[in-house]
């Protein structure tokens, strides 16, 4: 294969930008180590899911419509975040109904893929290079039901020698983030991440991770308030730190 | 004065019900107990998703010749013997179920379950007149003794435990033994209820489908109460929503299947009732009057609506309430509406208008459960996002009631401010310098995120600068 | 009233929507009689409905060791053919009542004397264990309801793959009886912490006698 159909987008998405950047930089290595050559376009922010889960669909859009120009060639666009990749994939063809970008909208969503997923059908090999430790995986509804990418992750997860994965009760339960409901039902999003932080100690783990930022700065938020100590990273983070 | 609006009220029913651990711990375990039984009456995904596909055409296809499916529907009722009366309205439908009784000189009701005569508020007109109604499914009995709504569309007495029940049944029925066995309650309440059917003046029934093809009533249940209330006594009312109609009775097959499995997890129910006339003269019980009470009450302004009418695909099975992550926490009444959980969030804002119903769209984090499960593909996570929209940025022709009315010029500004900054990428990367710069000043409070967690703090470095300096590349 | 119906219909016939295709049923697999029954027996055993298989005859000789072993003193029946094999045939220590008067002029007794209902039916459902009976002048619809007990007899030749093809053997779309039913199992309800219980409003015991 040439350098050129090896070249790869990197979303990085508005939460890991500024909250989480090592998720995205393990991402990105990641991808390179799968053989990859990752470009991050600087022009990039957001997809736009904040305002357009909350009914602001103009703003919504206006702000995805930014990230067309940012993602022009024609390479898959990968994404740390089934979040993010689901509001591409599944959400952005609707909102840009009707509108001159329809068609650049269209085509821009059937590139994007989510990080383990394309990590997964790459066929990355992973080298367990740490010590053996168990850790719960939070798979975030976004993975489960926008991009259908929780198998992925447990197939690299599985690659792992020294990590035993470990599913919390309730797994397919919501842990209560879900964007401005955090906010707007905030005693109610609490009572969900409790239930969540509950069966995930319950695990014994001594990591949680997830596919989704999101799920883990509302998580790690709750647990940190709670008192529980129960470190928390994103899978790209901790596949990176794995075997690197 | 200042009353609360529906958004204060919500929040104020979802901290009282989140303080009542008792309860919660009676959603839970119910909650699970009826996932597990319809995982395991739909164990495959991929014939799910076949079977679906089906009832969900049947559905649509129904809805998409509705007017003509009613007239035949009646058509052919009216030649079984069976009267059809139209309601625009709950004070209509109200008014007309009345009359029946009025005419019929009914001085006592029993009820088989229905949902919709909640929604019309039927119990409470019957009882101003005068007219004793008694509620015969034994979740509705209870709740009824109880003074409460339903909590749930299938099994309305849910939040209540044996001994709640105990203790209701003690104060109603002080002449019989006190039990807290499960059941014990069950054959105290079969004794009270036999005595209210043998002598109960009319019946009044939901009903789950009507077919036109034959003209019939299709109800399902469990308990033989509908069967009791539908053919014990002389005069039987069945009051439902104009949605409910198919077209043919090979159609029914598939929607009885997905609705029992979908609802409770049975292949079926004990019983199912097909009500196709009124005792003929050669018989010797049933009803000598069956009525039927079709009720609009919003739904033709939903059937219009291109964007909102596949809502009325809906067959009440409660496989969405089931599986909400909101509902298990606080339960149905949390929610102060007739439908609770997402159906309820799809179902009463486009009923009520938006104003009064849209802020149940908020008790929703979009994770998709209830799409998954529903029986007839009803896209519920994205109809709940939509009308969320329909709120705040309506279309310009919206049939909504009171589209647009849940703009707040605050919330409005701070999504434009926003998207004046996330969508322009300079500004962006300033905003990115300017956070993570001052990282250190970054407040520890931040308003409802804070009450319950403790802030992020933004990073030393964010991804744009950190991709940059280790050299990737930016196109 | 008619106000009311021509504003409904007004407002639903303001849209036109492409109706779509409900493809037809797939045809289940056809199955020999013995599997059949094999079916109807574990799914209606898995709703504690019980089955008894004997040969034509043989069902006057079960209800007369079976009866009096079970407590039922009081029998009904319609006025069919069940009824006056009954009739002709009385089971010592049973009093055989018939359903034969409008159930206005005995509705307490129904509803407190009747220890057990016998009926026959037009067939059952394999796929799930349900019987479909049509209530009629000679078995009217209570007789299946309110006794606590209720004994049905059923042809092992009416048996049905599942309910759609039932619907099609047995021409239900050119004309049904004012009250069709399918019943499978007893009356029961979970309404109570989700615990099954038996019995709420119907019969706590549903019996069928295979016959043939």
């Amino acid at each position: 294969m040439t350098k050129e159909t090896r070249e790869v987008y990197v979303f990085g998405t508005c939460l890991i930008d500024l909250l989480r950047p090592e998720a995205g930089m393990a991402a990105l290595r990641l991808l390179e180590r799968a053989g990859f050559h990752p470009i991050f376009p600087q022009a990039q922010s957001c997809c736009g899911q904040p305002a357009f889960n909350s009914g602001y669909r103009r703003e919504a859009r206006a702000v995805a419509r930014a990230q067309l120009t940012a993602f022009t060639r024609e390479l898959p666009v990968v994404v740390p975040s089934a979040s993010c990749a689901g509001m591409i994939r599944n959400h952005w063809p609707a909102l840009f109904a009707g509108e001159p970008e329809e068609t650049q909208a269209r085509a821009l969503a059937a590139r994007t893929f989510e990080l383990c997923e394309f990590l997964d059908r790459a066929g990355l090999v992973l080298q367990d290079r740490g010590e053996s430790v168990r850790v719960a995986l939070h798979h975030s509804c976004s993975a489960r039901r926008e991009t259908r990418t929780t198998a992925s992750a447990e197939r690299l997860l599985t690659q792992l020698s020294g990590v035993e994965c470990l599913a919390p009760a309730h797994a397919e339960e919501c842990c209560g983030f879900g964007g401005t409901f955090a906010i707007k039902q905030d005693a109610l999003s609490a009572a969900m991440a409790d239930s969540k932080c509950d069966a995930l100690l319950a695990t014994g783990a001594e990591r949680l991770i997830s596919q989704d930022a999101g799920c883990l700065l509302h998580l790690q938020g709750r647990l940190a308030r709670r008192g529980d100590a129960l470190p928390v990273q994103h899978i790209a983070e901790f596949l990176w730190e794995r075997i690197a | 004065m200042n009353v609360p609006g529906p958004m204060t009220a919500l929040r104020a029913r979802v901290r009282e019900a989140l303080g009542k651990a008792p309860v919660r711990r009676n959603f839970r375990a119910a909650m699970d107990g009826i996932r597990a039984k319809r995982a395991d009456a739909l164990p495959d995904a991929t014939d799910f998703a076949q079977r679906r596909a089906r009832t969900a055409a049947i559905r649509a296809r129904a809805l998409a010749r509705l007017p003509e499916l009613l007239e035949r529907l009646e058509q052919r009722l009216e030649a079984n013997g069976i009267r059809v009366h139209w309601a625009e309205d709950a004070a209509q439908a109200n008014a007309i179920v009345l009359d029946l009784l009025r005419q019929a000189g009914a001085r006592s009701v029993i009820k088989g379950k229905s949902m919709v005569s909640e929604e019309i508020g039927l119990n409470d007109v019957l009882g101003e007149a005068g007219i004793a109604v008694v509620e015969s499914d034994l979740g509705e009995y209870i709740v009824q003794l109880a003074g409460e709504p339903p909590s749930h569309i299938v099994a309305p007495a849910i939040h209540k435990n044996r001994h709640e029940v105990a203790t209701l049944f003690q104060a109603h029925h002080p002449q019989r033994e006190a039990t807290e066995d499960i059941e014990g309650l069950t054959a105290e309440a079969r004794q009270v209820l036999r005595a209210r059917f043998a002598q109960a003046d009319a019946g009044i029934s939901g009903v789950n489908f009507l077919v036109a093809e034959t003209g019939t009533l299709v109800l399902v249940e469990n308990e033989g109460n509908g069967r009791l209330s539908t053919s014990a006594p002389p005069l039987h009312i069945a009051i439902t929503g104009i949605e409910k109609v198919i077209e043919r009775l090979d159609e029914l097959p598939p929607l009885l299947d997905l609705l029992t499995r979908s609802a409770t997890g049975q292949p079926i129910t004990t019983y199912v009732n097909f009500i196709s006339g009124p005792r003929r003269a050669d018989e010797l019980d049933g009803p000598r009057e069956v009525h039927l009470v079709l009720l609009d009450n919003g739904r033709a302004r939903i059937h219009a609506d291109p964007l909102f009418a596949d809502t009325l695909r809906c067959i009440r099975c409660g496989a969405c309430i089931n599986h909400c992550p909101v509902y298990v926490q606080v339960g149905g009444h949390a929610y102060g509406s007739v439908y609770p959980g997402p159906i309820g969030a799809l179902l009463e804002p486009q009923r009520l208008g938006l104003e009064a119903g849209g802020s149940l769209t908020s008790a929703c984090t979009l994770c998709g459960a209830c799409g998954d499960v529903c029986p007839v593909a009803i896209p519920l996570p994205g109809l709940i996002n939509q009308l969320r929209a329909e709120g705040v940025e309506p279309r310009t022709d919206s049939p909504l009631p009171d589209a647009g009315r849940l703009r707040h010029r605050g919330e409005a500004l701070l999504w434009r401010l926003w998207a004046a900054i996330y969508a322009h990428p300079r500004r962006y990367r300033w905003l990115a310098r300017l956070l993570t710069a001052l990282r250190r000043l970054a407040p520890r409070r931040l308003g409802a995120w804070t009450r319950w967690r403790e802030a992020p703090r933004p990073a030393a470095r964010d991804l744009h600068r950190l991709a940059r300096e280790a050299g990737f590349s930016d196109e | 009233m008619n106000e009311a119906r021509n504003h409904i219909l007004k407002r639903l016939r303001t849209v036109q929507r492409e109706a779509p295709d409900t493809n037809a049923l797939p045809a289940i697999a056809g199955a020999d009689a013995e599997t059949l029954i094999t079916r109807f027996r574990t799914a209606l055993e898995a709703v504690r409905g019980e089955v008894h298989r004997l040969r034509d005859g043989d069902w006057m000789g079960w209800l007369a060791r079976e009866l009096p072993a079970r407590g039922v003193s009081n029998l009904l029946a319609g006025t069919g053919k069940i009824g006056h094999t009954l009739q002709t045939h009385p089971i010592p220590g049973v009093t055989l009542h018939r359903y034969d008067r409008p159930v206005e002029d005995w509705k307490d007794a129904l509803f407190e004397h009747i220890d057990a209902g016998i009926t026959g039916c037009r067939g059952a459902i394999a796929a799930t264990g349900s019987l479909i009976l049509w209530p009629g002048p000679e078995e009217p619809r209570l007789l299946s309801l309110v006794p606590p007990l209720h004994i049905v007899l059923l042809d092992a030749a009416n048996l049905h793959a599942d309910l759609a093809t039932a619907i099609r053997a047995q021409g239900w779309t050119q004309g049904l009886p004012t009250n069709a039913l399918l019943i499978t199992g007893p009356s029961k309800t979970a309404d109570i912490e989700q615990t099954l219980t038996w019995g709420i409003h119907g019969p706590r015991e549903l019996v069928v006698l295979v016959l043939g």
